[in-house]
């Protein structure tokens, strides 16, 4: 009686997610649908799957070349891929030691510098344009690499540093007395203890830094003027103008341009899952 | 040779009124382990952090051999501490956790393998040394927390509860263990603990605290036999000291304490700061250990009249819970022929092994 129950709450539960995933994949093999299916068309059929498949709109995508004869997705693809690292590996480094002096030391204005970075996450992004685009216009930084990354980093690094501190503040301080008593100086407690040990909370953060840059397309749009700068959000949208549509275009780019952040969650996924800390401390 | 001393630590906290450690001096002689023991809160482990560095006092001195580490770094002060939480380093492996330390001084890494294989073999901890922290038992993660102060060849060795976390049985081997090394090593030791039996069975003295003032410095012995005040007295010993209160009259060359349904003689001679022209009535506490109570008459014994309330078999031991007119009487004895609860009985108390002490002050007199 116990068991069957038990099995009708088990199918009721599985019927539930079935529903759920349902929901949440079928706009994506829509889009999928669309990337392989001829035509340019917006009218889509209720079926995930084409009727006719065809490589057409990828070889378009890959093959658009620029006014000097370049291949513009390599070029803007490349693109992506430099300001998204940049803009990790900026984002990570100032957030990790941030985050740890946030976490470990008690300094004036330290409360008020964590509250600032939570007020400013409250703002729209859209709501910055405007006088990041003077400041990025002042810098001579406009329609540059170096400009997009610096506006990434800084959007990315308030959530990054309340990320890491909150996990930070779970690791135990023993492990740094321990540390300080063997004779390392903080620099090498940080580098060889706490680093080592954050991985899953790094592994956050620099997943959310490099989609933040990766899939931005507003901010992006509005900076970079030249074509050759363009990152993949703004190529993609470019084939969808006002007065004509490449849905089947936009479709494929939008699939190749996934693929990047999938591959990252899935060489990431390991760091992700925590639990590197058990057994430092009785707990 | 290497004595630590501490002398006019004060501890306060910001913001907080009352220092955790008004005042504190205290020598721990070269080669001995002194056992600080006390209540939580009574700021024994904060003046093992103040030891390691960990923490600063708020005035006074610490001298390591005569040199002054007040400000020095844990790293220069020429210690070691094992964690109540063990606080290995998840990531590493057993060997590296306690080669760590030996690789910060730069030591060669022929001279760290010899040196962390010989302590480990000492630990029982050779099978283990590739394995990761989280690999390990409790009892063998504190081992490790052991060998990786050992290796280091510190001046002073500093415990923080380290048996804490661990069972009954394994506290037992632990506290072993732990006294088999210092006897080894011939260290410097200062062990932080609340557990009592800890304290009894490895110090060399044992300094009791309570909110961060010394009561009784002593031997475990000492500590046991004559405890300064009451607060000593109720701490040691499991279970307590029954305390009755009583008045001590003095006549001629005699005194008696006399209370609720009971009249001791009190040999002058146990209380040596009686004066003979004191007042008549004293207003005192009598202590007597609850093995110090028997339920056969020998000597002079003094009766004490009560009904069994609860009988706690331990075994080979019984422990009985008496409520008597001079108050709630703990007594040890053997189970053989210990009475039920209900039971009206006689229990016997040797007046040469009462403690007196000052009602009002609670010192022992």
């Amino acid at each position: 009686m116990k068991r069957r129950a038990f099995n009708v709450r088990h199918a009721l539960v599985h019927a539930a997610l079935i529903v759920l995933v349902a929901v949440v994949l079928y706009p994506v093999m829509l889009v999928c649908k669309k990337a392989f299916e001829p035509g340019h068309a917006t009218s889509l059929g209720g079926s995930p799957l084409p009727e006719h498949v065809t490589t057409q709109h990828f070889r378009d995508l890959f093959g658009a070349r620029g006014p000097h004869g370049e291949l513009l997705f390599l070029r803007q693809a490349a693109n992506s891929i430099i300001i998204a690292l940049a803009t990790t590996v900026v984002g990570v480094v100032i957030s990790c030691t941030a985050a740890y002096a946030l976490s470990r030391l008690r300094f004036p204005g330290r409360k008020a510098g964590l509250t600032t970075f939570l007020v400013v996450q409250m703002f729209p992004a859209t709501l910055l344009m405007l006088p990041l685009y003077v400041i990025l216009d002042k810098l001579g930084l406009l329609n540059s690499m170096v400009g997009l990354v610096l506006v990434y980093s800084t959007t990315a690094i308030p959530f990054c540093v309340w990320t890491l501190k909150g996990y930070f503040d779970s690791l135990p301080r023993e492990l740094e007395e321990a540390a300080r008593i063997d004779g390392a100086s903080p620099w090498m407690i940080f580098r060889r203890i706490i680093l080592p040990l954050a991985r899953p909370g790094i592994a956050v953060t620099a997943l959310f830094s490099f989609m933040t840059a990766w899939n931005e397309f507003i901010m992006a749009s509005t900076f970079m003027t030249d074509e050759s700068k363009y990152t993949l959000p703004v190529l993609i949208q470019s084939s969808v103008g006002q007065f004509s549509a490449d849905w089947g275009l936009f479709a494929a780019g939008a699939v190749v341009t996934s693929i990047p952040v999938m591959v990252a969650f899935y060489v990431l996924q390991r760091s992700l899952v925590g639990g590197l800390t058990a057994g430092a401390v009785k707990g | 040779m290497c004595d630590l001393e501490l002398s006019g630590i004060r501890k306060q906290y910001d913001g907080v009124a009352r220092p955790v450690i008004p005042d504190l001096d205290l020598v721990i002689p070269a080669h001995k382990m002194v056992v600080l023991v006390g209540p939580s809160g009574c700021g024994k482990s904060t003046t093992l952090r103040m030891v390691a560095g960990l923490e600063e006092p708020t005035a006074g001195k610490i001298l390591i051999d005569g040199r002054d580490v007040t400000h020095l770094p844990p790293a220069e002060r020429d210690i070691a501490m094992v964690f109540q939480s063990y606080a290995l380093y998840p990531h590493m492996t057993v060997f590296e956790n306690m080669a760590f330390g030996l690789r910060i001084k730069h030591l060669p890494e022929a001279e760290i393998r010899r040196r962390v294989e010989a302590t480990a073999d000492s630990l029982g901890l050779r099978p283990y040394l590739e394995r990761r922290p989280k690999a390990l038992s409790g009892g063998q993660k504190q081992r490790v927390a052991i060998g990786r102060a050992v290796v280091r060849q510190p001046k002073v060795f500093l415990f923080d509860e380290p048996l804490s976390n661990l069972d009954a049985k394994l506290r037992g081997d632990m506290r072993r263990e732990i006294a088999r090394i210092h006897r080894e090593l011939n260290a410097t030791a200062m062990y932080v603990t609340h557990d009592q039996i800890e304290a009894m069975t490895l110090a060399d003295q044992i300094v009791v605290l309570k909110d961060g003032v010394v009561q009784q410095i002593g031997t475990p012995i000492d500590i046991y036999e004559k405890p300064a005040n009451r607060f000593v007295a109720g701490f040691f010993g499991t279970p307590s000291m029954n305390f009755l209160e009583a008045d001590l009259t003095q006549g001629a060359g005699s005194a008696s304490a006399r209370g609720n349904g009971f009249e001791i003689p009190v040999p002058i001679a146990n209380v040596p700061s009686l004066r003979p022209a004191a007042a008549a009535v004293d207003r005192v506490v009598v202590g007597i250990r609850p093995e110090r109570l028997s339920l056969a008459k020998t000597g002079d014994d003094v009766p004490l009249r009560g009904e069994v309330a609860m009988r706690e078999v331990l075994g080979a031991e019984v422990v009985l819970h008496v409520e008597s007119a001079a108050g709630p009487l703990t007594v040890r004895t053997d189970a053989g022929a210990a009475p039920r609860p209900g039971d009206t009985v006689q229990v016997w108390l040797d007046p040469k092994s009462i403690h007196l002490f000052d009602r009002a002050s609670e010192e022992r007199l």
